[in-house]
């Protein structure tokens, strides 16, 4: 598929598969068009051209609420305007669920509840969102995707403001959701959590796909050399690393 | 139609609703002469004719209800705008169907003064908020962003100002002047039924269109995009939003005049008792209006009969002068909460 905005083409014939029990790494430089095509993936934004599939099905063939159940989405930096608690916060990402003019029923709080655990928030419940930091933040939007127990989780950048014990437990909480029928992708800058955890990666550069497929094949150094401009070193004791070392000149 | 399980909204919801009800009584007993409420209530069925009867039928009572109607919208209004907006600040105004409303109904008394039909002055004010609303719909398009639609309603307000200062400015006496100033103040006084049922419809339009609105705002605390991975349909919560408020507060201001502060303190007021939710927030909003409305009207009626002011203060005065001063004070208060 293609995405243009303003005559300008943010991403150009790429073609990406997820499949059950996935979870799938996009990574790339800045502006590459990850965020472009995860929003698309996400029916965040309508204007494609091309086609997105769901379980075989045209994406836009679904209502926005069958697909806000089946897809979730989440931003990167998102917003919060409203001083609420954060237990109120993620409540906000049952919705979906929530039959018109219904109220809110056990199921949907068991859900919260184990979100707010699973993303280790509970000791934030009953704490205004604007009180809380930018990694805090993060974790409590990221609970609020996960409450509306979607078959495809979309996030976007994730880990990019947690510490690094959080970097982790964020990272194998997105494993343990790619399971069974659920999948996942993740926009990630840190290419040795990208090689730890995901099952597949595509790399992007200036929107188009660069490479993807097994994780050994997409993070070779001349792939990173040709797209990030870097030259790294790359290993695997305990856990696979990559680390960069210089800026090429090009 | 909100989220959310809660101890704090409901008996919240039950007093605003007990206060309506006090305060409209003590209105319909508030005038000239005060009438005990037990004989305000019983006043229908032991004495229907006669004229004491009459005054709270045909004089207090719809200037009550007025009060009430005005004051929901206006409260409901400021809550869907400051939601819609994701902004404290935001008020009803923004639409321009309130200074369209105001322009009309000024146009309705500079050249016909009322001579035409009693209720010529608030059906052109309703023309003039239906017009304006017309009018920002073909500016900004039918698929645009919330700010496009604020940029249109923010252009009309500034049109329709400037043709409201021409007004005043050729205006043939010193007395027309003063009657279009005081009536753009906001005045609850001398309204009858026929005036009621001139702003209801719309009123009442703009209200069913409101209602169902709460998910939508309430997805929207995570921004539009977020919420329309959510499934609301953000481009269509915003028209039905602006179109609601433009008929019941286009309605309110063509009937009563400009009441301010009401659809910006109200909201405010009402937000911690929502828990901040956008959406609880609209009903809480709507009561609290009616609330303060009419609360403020029952004050500009005892200032009148126990001080001697040479003419009697405009009701949208004393919300103003009430509102201004404790909006400061909320803004001192809660500074920290938004201005991080």
């Amino acid at each position: 598929m293609s995405i243009s905005r303003a005559t300008r083409r943010l991403v150009a014939r790429v073609s990406l598969d997820v499949y059950a029990g996935e979870l799938v790494g996009l990574i790339g430089p800045n502006g590459a068009g990850k965020s472009t095509l995860l929003a698309a993936l996400a029916g965040v934004d309508q204007d494609i051209h091309g086609t997105i599939e769901l379980d075989g099905q045209h994406l836009h063939t679904f209502s926005a609420y069958e697909r806000a159940l089946k897809i979730s989405w989440v931003e990167q930096q998102g917003a919060i305007h409203w001083p609420v608690t954060v237990e109120r916060l993620v409540m906000l990402g049952r919705i979906p669920h929530l039959p018109a003019w219904g109220r809110v029923s056990d199921q949907d709080r068991e859900a919260v509840e184990n979100a707010l655990r699973v993303c280790d928030c509970n000791a934030l419940r009953q704490r205004r969102v604007t009180t809380l930091s930018g990694g805090e933040r993060a974790r409590v939007l990221l609970a609020r995707a996960l409450v509306a127990e979607p078959e495809l989780l979309c996030a976007d950048e994730p880990i990019a403001t947690l510490d690094l014990g959080h970097q982790l437990q964020t990272m194998q909480l997105l494993r343990d959701f790619a399971r069974n029928e659920r999948a996942a992708i993740v926009v990630l800058h840190d290419l040795s959590l990208a090689a730890r955890y995901c099952d597949r990666l595509y790399l992007m550069h200036e929107g188009t796909m660069a490479a993807s497929g097994e994780v050994a094949s997409v993070l070779t150094a001349q792939n990173l050399a040709a797209v990030y401009g870097v030259s790294v070193i790359s290993g695997c004791e305990t856990v696979p690393w990559v680390v960069p070392v210089e800026r090429l000149r090009r | 139609m909100a989220l959310g399980a809660d101890t704090a909204v409901d008996p919240a919801r039950w007093l605003l609703l007990v206060a309506v009800l006090l305060l409209s009584v003590v209105s319909l007993c508030l005038g000239q002469e005060w009438i005990s409420p037990w004989r305000v209530i019983s006043l229908p069925f032991a004495e229907p004719d006669s004229v004491t009867a009459v005054i709270v039928r045909e004089i207090r009572l719809p200037r009550t209800l007025i009060a009430v109607i005005a004051g929901i919208s206006l409260g409901v209004s400021g809550a869907a705008m400051q939601g819609l907006l994701q902004n404290p600040l935001a008020s009803p105004g923004l639409v321009g169907s309130a200074s369209g409303a105001a322009l009309g109904a000024v146009l309705a008394l500079y050249f016909f003064a009322g001579s035409w039909h009693p209720q010529s002055v608030p059906m052109a004010g309703m023309l003039g908020a239906l017009l304006t609303t017309g009018l920002v719909y073909f500016l900004a398009g039918s698929d645009s962003s919330v700010s496009t639609l604020i940029l249109a309603g923010v252009a009309i307000n500034a049109l329709a100002g400037a043709t409201l200062s021409l007004l005043l400015n050729l205006a043939p006496s010193p007395f027309a002047v003063q009657e279009l100033v005081l009536w753009t103040l906001g005045d609850l006084s001398d309204r009858s039924f026929r005036d009621l049922w001139v702003m209801l419809p719309c009123t009442v339009a703009g209200w069913l269109l409101l209602c169902g609105t709460g998910r939508a705002l309430d997805a929207m605390t995570l921004g539009e995009r977020t919420a329309r991975s959510m499934g609301i349909n953000t481009s269509m919560t915003s028209w039905r939003i602006f179109i609601a408020v433009s008929l019941c507060v286009g309605a309110a201001v063509a009937t009563t005049g400009m009441i301010g502060f009401i659809g910006l303190v109200v909201p405010h007021l009402m937000r911690p008792l929502a828990g901040h939710q956008p959406g609880k927030l609209l009903l809480l909003a709507a009561l609290g209006g009616a609330v303060m409305l009419l609360a403020a009207d029952i004050g500009v009626r005892l200032i009148a009969l126990h001080s001697a002011l040479p003419v009697p203060l405009k009701v949208g005065v004393l919300t103003a002068l009430v509102g201004a001063p404790f909006f400061l004070l909320l803004i001192l208060r809660s500074r920290r909460q938004y201005l991080q």
